[in-house]
């Protein structure tokens, strides 16, 4: 097994980041519409919100998820 | 697409059935068909028979968690946010079909070794190539077979939706074997002398 440069470099990004806690990804869906209003509204994220942000840096299917939502909604008009 | 509706009165009616039922449900489908338009709208493989599908999938799955909308956002954001894993959930499914996860992890690093820094003094490349034989050690020896293959999988780029998938798993269940072999990797990096600035030296980007 070998890792090219950029995994490892993946790879270091993922470790720093890395709680002994974590939200699932069922979890973090849970929140994501609550999460995206506050980031669109530009609100400082709440303590209680500050888990998703941790996941969604960590979890590459959330983020793609979460900014596929934000476009969504700067793309809605409701 | 404008929908003036409270959020109680998208619960209500959405759970009544009847006539209430129906003209929920399709003002539902007509607004998060008009969401996931402009987001999906450069993404291959998206038409609208894609979006049909991804918003018909979505209805289903908001139908049946009701419940466990609990009001902290707009109704209609919560929504669209199950819409949206719904068609992540397929177009994952399309983009990944012809991919097995014995590719993915044989082929993780690509056909070389990893390209020593040539920046790098001859000292510090004598480091770079003792933490990198080191991870490599944990992540053999230290990680159960499961947590490599899953990790390996995620650094190659294949969705947890997809790893799971083929490992009989779920996205969730993924996710918490990543995160306990990126715990293990940490604790043992660090029980071998190894700090993170030392591996953001030699290969943090």
């Amino acid at each position: 097994m070998t890792l090219s440069r950029r995994q490892l470099e993946t790879l270091h990004k993922m470790l720093s980041l890395t709680k002994s806690q974590e939200l699932t990804c069922d979890e973090c869906q849970r929140n994501m519409a609550e999460f995206a209003e506050t980031a669109l509204a530009g609100d400082s994220i709440p303590e209680n919100l500050q888990a998703i942000e941790l996941h969604l840096a960590s979890c590459g299917d959330c983020e793609e998820e979460f900014r596929t939502l934000l476009k969504a909604l700067e793309s809605d008009e409701h | 697409m404008r929908v003036n509706r409270s959020n109680d009165s998208w619960v209500q009616d959405l759970s009544s059935g009847g006539a209430a039922q129906d003209k929920a449900l399709t003002d539902l489908r007509g607004f998060l068909m008009l969401a996931l338009r402009k987001p999906f709208q450069d993404s291959s493989g998206v038409d609208h028979a894609f979006l049909e599908d991804a918003t018909q999938e979505a209805l289903v799955k908001v139908l049946s968690s009701l419940d466990k909308f609990e009001g902290r956002s707009r109704f209609t954001t919560w929504a669209i946010s199950i819409a949206v894993r719904s068609a992540f959930t397929e177009l994952r499914k399309r983009r990944w079909k012809d991919v097995s996860l014995t590719d993915v992890i044989e082929n993780a690093g690509g056909a070389s070794q990893i390209d020593v820094d040539s920046t790098l003094g001859p000292e510090q490349e004598v480091q770079q190539k003792a933490l990198i034989d080191k991870m490599y050690e944990i992540i053999n020896s230290g990680l159960t077979k499961k947590q490599r293959d899953a990790l390996l999988a995620e650094l190659s780029g294949m969705p947890l939706e997809e790893i799971g998938r083929r490992m009989g798993s779920n996205r969730n269940a993924i996710y918490k074997l990543t995160h306990d072999a990126r715990k293990h990797l940490k604790r043992a990096l660090e029980a071998s002398g190894y700090t993170l600035t030392d591996v953001q030296a030699a290969f943090g980007g």
